[in-house]
């Protein structure tokens, strides 16, 4: 079955056993054991926050998953940007539930029924999808060359490097750099939208505060209140 | 070792990799725990001399180096609260989040040529990107202690730990760029030779973003002047105000463990890692400058290298928390956006602007040149055990050197 069984000679019967064990299945099971149950225990929590811890299991044992498989890149980027940015999910989480009217999200009946259709329905379209592929249906290790990022790298300023060399008569491989320059494009787009959206706007009318304050006529707006960073509200002592 | 056990000793595979496996991480947690118990003693002892006093003194003899250890008995003996409010399951999780994933990263470190738990192809990556989960930990303390004062606490450290990632991995591109890969074995390895090899003094530009790097460092691992978590004065103890015996201590543990990750990694990415400022080594003819084929003694010199040049890290962070008083929350703020950040770019760009048009540096002498470097990855890959496909790896060196010319 594997290499492990060859060197099962004059080993005692445990031993034998523990040998004999496909130890890459087996911790293939637990890790996707804990993705789903993971995944379930989201669905399941009414605490916002223990759904986020739920799910931040879940995408930990995915990202296990692409380490089993070797594939070292995306699973260090899935702890990256999925598990951690999860985490920004979390603070928002205990953001709201700091409050003690939102700690317990209660589902109606009537969602769970639609969402438990719904779940249902692409759980069968993804597992048929599976299964009609041919070559996954036996198990089997692919015999590839040692995975590294650099052919991702390559590929992505232009060159590619994990393919063979093109020949004259065939056309010429791209890499990515198209690709990525739009979508760098597209989210440092999106980041100054973010930036211009959170700015400190400056008030056109005073508050009822400052009016309250000072004697008429309404002083213009303090140049503070529009520079104060938006991480304030963190301070605990502000306004 | 595994390999060294199936084949010498003669022990069935699973046992052989099993037992490599506990080795690894029982020398990590050691590292881990006992640089906790050596660095709370040093922090003591630095902490009263740059106050003017002394220190514990009478604990395990003259300099009372036994300390710690009379702390942790008494960590020990401590009883165990939880507030009555407290969320059971998170608040019990906590501590053991941040200490797994302080002790998570260790798994990529090499501490020398290939005395690495597990060597990763994108070990930089992956131990940036589980140094930012440490962070879970803290901020489900911090929600599951039912005191505002905690929740303060996290507040103030999720939005620290989530700013300064960006200078932080904009400072780790650097070294990653000049060696050409991730792997911090490899970018240890190109740095091997004389001091001047090293990458804090490849050009101005890195000189000047180690210190930017270190800052940064030093902000993502919460301490002082970046400790808003915790900060006593304001936040009573901030996130960990509620914990106490064990629990506490793993929080602690957590901390000396990152304090000391980063420092490791600042060792490999900047200061040469496992090579010393001098390659006694190579001079005494004990090692012929390849790595790979290294006696085990000089890579146990490398080891202590290493361990010199984090722990070095670890006193100079003790020394400028003594030193320096508490940022401001804004000023924290201010610190990574307005300067952290921008050197960081300006840095980088002025990097690789030199590794364009002085490609061998001031101190040429010794460094690979540019091509070498470029084709670093594959010497790399095709050193590892799984690279059988000797082909297609003759190919893809016949391409890169076209794309070199």
């Amino acid at each position: 079955m594997n290499p492990l069984t060859t060197c099962l000679v004059g080993v005692s019967p445990p031993a034998a056993f523990l040998a004999a064990v496909d130890w890459h299945g087996m911790l293939f099971l637990l890790f996707a054991l804990i993705a789903c149950g993971g995944a379930v225990m989201v669905a399941l929590t009414d605490n916002v926050v223990r759904m986020a811890l739920h799910l931040v299991l879940s995408l930990a044992a995915t990202a296990g998953l692409f380490f089993l498989a070797g594939a070292e890149f995306v699973g260090s980027m899935q702890l990256m940007i999925y598990v951690g940015g999860t985490l920004v999910l979390l603070v928002f989480g205990v953001m709201l539930t700091a409050q003690t009217k939102l700690v317990a999200l209660r589902t109606p009946a009537a969602d769970r029924v639609v969402a438990g259709i719904l779940a249902a329905a692409l759980l069968a379209v993804l597992v048929q999808s599976a299964v009609s592929i041919e070559s996954w249906r036996r198990p089997g290790r692919a015999e590839t060359q040692p995975p590294t990022a650099t052919p991702i790298g390559m590929a992505l300023v232009g060159v590619r490097v994990d393919s063979p060399p093109e020949t004259a008569e065939s056309r010429p491989r791209s890499g990515y750099l198209l690709p990525f320059e739009i979508v760098s494009v597209h989210l440092l787009v999106v980041l100054v939208g973010a930036a211009y959206l959170a700015r400190a706007k400056r008030r056109k009318t005073p508050r009822p505060i400052d009016i309250l304050a000072s004697a008429d006529p309404p002083p213009p707006p303090p140049a503070a209140s529009a520079d104060r960073p938006a991480t304030s509200i963190l301070v605990g002592s502000d306004t | 070792m595994a390999d060294f056990l199936i084949d010498t000793i003669g022990m069935p595979a699973w046992l052989a990799w099993a037992t490599t496996a506990g080795v690894a991480a029982f020398l990590i947690l050691n590292v881990i725990a006992g640089g906790a118990l050596v660095f709370i003693w040093a922090e003591r002892k630095i902490a009263a001399r740059i106050q003017d006093r002394l220190g514990p003194t009478r604990t395990g003899g003259r300099f009372g180096w036994l300390q710690s250890l009379a702390d942790g008995i008494k960590l020990l003996a401590k009883e165990d609260l939880m507030p009555e409010g407290a969320d059971t399951l998170l608040f019990r999780l906590a501590p053991y989040v941040s200490f797994c994933a302080s002790f998570c990263a260790f798994i990529a470190l090499p501490f020398a040529f290939d005395v690495v738990g597990q060597r990763l192809n994108v070990g930089v990556f992956f131990v940036i990107a589980v140094l930012g989960l440490e962070v879970f930990g803290v901020i489900l303390a911090g929600y599951a202690s039912a005191s505002k004062w905690s929740l303060f606490g996290a507040m103030r450290e999720a939005a620290q730990v989530v700013s300064y990632e960006v200078p932080l991995g904009m400072c780790v591109v650097v070294p990653v760029m000049l060696a050409g890969s991730m792997d911090l074995v490899t970018i240890g390895e190109k740095q091997a030779g004389w001091m001047t090899n090293w990458y804090l003094f490849h050009d101005p530009f890195t000189f000047v973003i180690f210190w930017v790097y270190f800052t940064c460092a030093v902000a993502s691992v919460n301490r002082a002047p970046f400790d808003l978590a915790e900060a006593e004065s304001e936040l009573v103890a901030g996130f960990h105000t509620e914990y106490s015996g064990l629990r506490w201590s793993f929080f602690f543990m957590a901390e000396y463990g990152s304090m000391f990750l980063v420092s490791g990694l600042a060792a490999i990415l900047f200061l040469g890692g496992w090579n010393g400022p001098i390659p006694v080594a190579e001079l005494l003819g004990w090692s012929d400058g390849v790595a790979g084929k290294a006696p085990y003694a000089v890579r146990l010199l490398g080891c202590g290298n290493l361990l010199l040049k984090a722990s070095a890290g670890v006193l100079l962070m003790m020394w400028i928390r003594w030193t320096l008083p508490r940022l401001r929350i804004d000023q924290v703020m201010t610190t990574c956006l307005k300067y952290c950040t921008p050197i960081a770019a300006v840095m980088f760009a002025g990097v690789m602007l030199w590794q364009l048009f002085l490609p061998g540096g001031l101190t040429a002498a010794g460094r690979p040149r540019a091509a070498a470097v470029r084709e670093g990855w594959l010497e790399s890959s095709s050193g590892s055990p799984a690279a059988d496909n000797v082909g297609s790896d003759r190919i893809h060196r016949a391409q890169i050197a076209g794309v070199a010319e």
